[in-house]
């Protein structure tokens, strides 16, 4: 029993939660939604300029977005924040006499988020049937119109499943920011959970941690298969006679 | 149906090939003003190409387009595809939007009008297709004649000289297909001038002026249905004739 406890005191200790929620939800909370964000918004539309160029005529804009996606979706995302971050940082000092490590952080995170999304985009626009473009220029819209008014906008719908999952990985990634060294108004949810384990011994404050991070992720994984499922039906919770009669036949209760 | 301000269209020896694949050699057609001209000929021989090369989707590698009896081959291809109306099998609607603003669309971002006076000019266009009742729907939710019928209306919007349709009615279910023919019918009477690529054979009969009967990228013969259909001169279309009658 002892080993039991020793191990429910380690991970489950309720006070040590205690003491670490308030500031994990006023400054941490915060500060994670910050970088997730901004870099989120930022990367969608830097992604959205590679993947038009990796859907565009032109070979080389083609090549310039094949290259910048394999470079970022390539290397460890601790890489790029450290050479970013640390790299950086004194330049960013001397021009701005700024310190502060969220604007370089949310750069990292928004150069490798824009790799993906950019791939998730184009992946989008190239599953927009032929047809689509061939009815907008018969109407005289040019290329580009067409992209814009009609191909892109039903490519990004059908992307929107996977562009929530890649925001659900940045708010997780976002933690990796604590390797640019925060002040304490500045910590992030896993820094501020990390900071009081190692100041306690105890890793209770990790758990509360955890806990933030899935109080924001699960939500959005449900919105997801939320989205995906309203995307194939095309409306939400219509029942079709067929789907009652699935449910009948497997002798369960309507 | 109201009359349209129509032009004539010809095509002059139109060559075409992709790669080593010569699928037009050499295709005259000339369709005049307030006229119904029908293209029919086995699947593969080049008559929905062919459309695409007459509104330029596809620039053809030699030969003229005259629209109006002025080649276009210089002008804009853009400003040129919004003078000739386009209508696909797959109907091509834009699924993202309501059917209203599937036809207000070009109206509102190439005619400039403003949205009001767009949506006005749309409906009327839906009216006239018996769809103004479906403008707020999306086409998801129409069947396939009536969103064929609503592809018509959104190329008739942008006032057209002249129509195409390439096998507007062989993604339909047959109950449906007489609709859309009617429909085309109408236009037909109405002074449009048409060319019409199809497998319907009483349509082409009955309703186009001219009948043209094109087979692995040539014209093989072509005149008045009347002609075609009783009197076929080529043993081509004498064989195309039995195997689809």
């Amino acid at each position: 029993m002892d080993a039991l406890d020793q191990l429910a005191k380690t991970f489950f200790d309720w006070e040590a939660m205690a003491a670490v929620i308030p500031n994990m939800l006023t400054v941490g909370l915060p500060n994670t939604l910050i970088l997730a964000v901004s870099s989120g918004v930022l990367g969608c539309i830097l992604g959205m300029i590679l993947a038009v160029m990796g859907t565009s005529r032109s070979t080389a804009l083609r090549l310039l977005s094949r290259i910048y996606t394999d470079i970022f979706r390539g290397v460890p995302a601790i890489v790029v924040i450290l050479l970013i971050g640390i790299g950086l940082g004194p330049v960013i000092r001397q021009l701005t006499g700024s310190t502060n490590p969220f604007p370089l952080g949310i750069l990292a995170l928004t150069l490798m988020a824009s790799a993906y999304i950019g791939e998730i985009f184009r992946s989008g626009i190239q599953s927009v049937e032929k047809g689509q473009l061939e009815a907008s220029r018969a109407l005289g819209f040019s290329y580009n119109s067409s992209m814009r008014l009609v191909v892109i906008p039903q490519g990004i719908r059908r992307v929107l499943p996977a562009l929530v999952n890649q925001f659900i990985s940045l708010i997780k990634d976002s933690s990796l920011i604590y390797l640019l060294g925060l002040l304490a108004s500045q910590r992030e949810i896993f820094r501020i959970g990390n900071d009081a384990a190692a100041n306690t011994g105890n890793l209770s404050p990790l758990i509360a941690a955890a806990a933030m991070y899935l109080v924001l992720t699960v939500p959005l994984t449900h919105l997801v298969n939320y989205i995906d499922n309203r995307l194939r039906t095309g409306r939400p919770e219509k029942k079709q006679p067929d789907d009652a009669a699935a449910l009948i036949g497997k002798g369960a209760q309507p | 149906m109201s009359d349209f301000a129509s032009g004539s269209l010809t095509g002059k020896n139109l060559h075409l090939s992709f790669g080593s694949n010569h699928v037009l050699r050499g295709i005259d057609l000339h369709v005049e003003k307030g006229t119904t001209a029908s293209v029919i000929g086995p699947s593969g021989s080049g008559k929905s190409t062919l459309l695409r090369v007459m509104n330029r989707l596809i620039e053809p590698d030699q030969g003229d387009i005259l629209l109006d009896g002025r080649s276009v081959l210089k002008d804009n291809p853009d400003e040129l595809r919004q003078r000739i109306g386009m209508v696909f099998q797959q109907f091509n609607l834009f699924p993202h939007k309501t059917v209203v603003d599937n036809v207000s669309l070009a109206l509102r971002k190439l005619r400039k009008l403003p949205d009001e006076q767009a949506r006005a000019e749309a409906l009327e266009q839906l009216d006239l297709v018996g769809l103004k009742h479906k403008a707020d729907a999306r086409p998801a939710n129409l069947s396939g004649g009536q969103q064929q019928r609503v592809a018509i209306a959104r190329a008739l919007a942008m006032k057209p000289e002249v129509m195409f349709f390439d096998e507007a009615t062989s993604a339909l279910d047959p109950e449906l297909v007489k609709g859309v023919l009617a429909l085309m019918a109408d236009l037909a009477k109405g002074g449009m001038t048409m060319v019409v690529v199809t497998h319907e054979m009483g349509f082409s009969r009955n309703v186009s002026d001219t009948v043209t009967f094109m087979d692995a990228g040539v014209v093989v013969e072509s005149g008045p249905p009347e002609q075609l259909f009783t009197d076929p001169r080529t043993e081509r279309l004498q064989g195309f004739l039995s195997d689809v009658l």
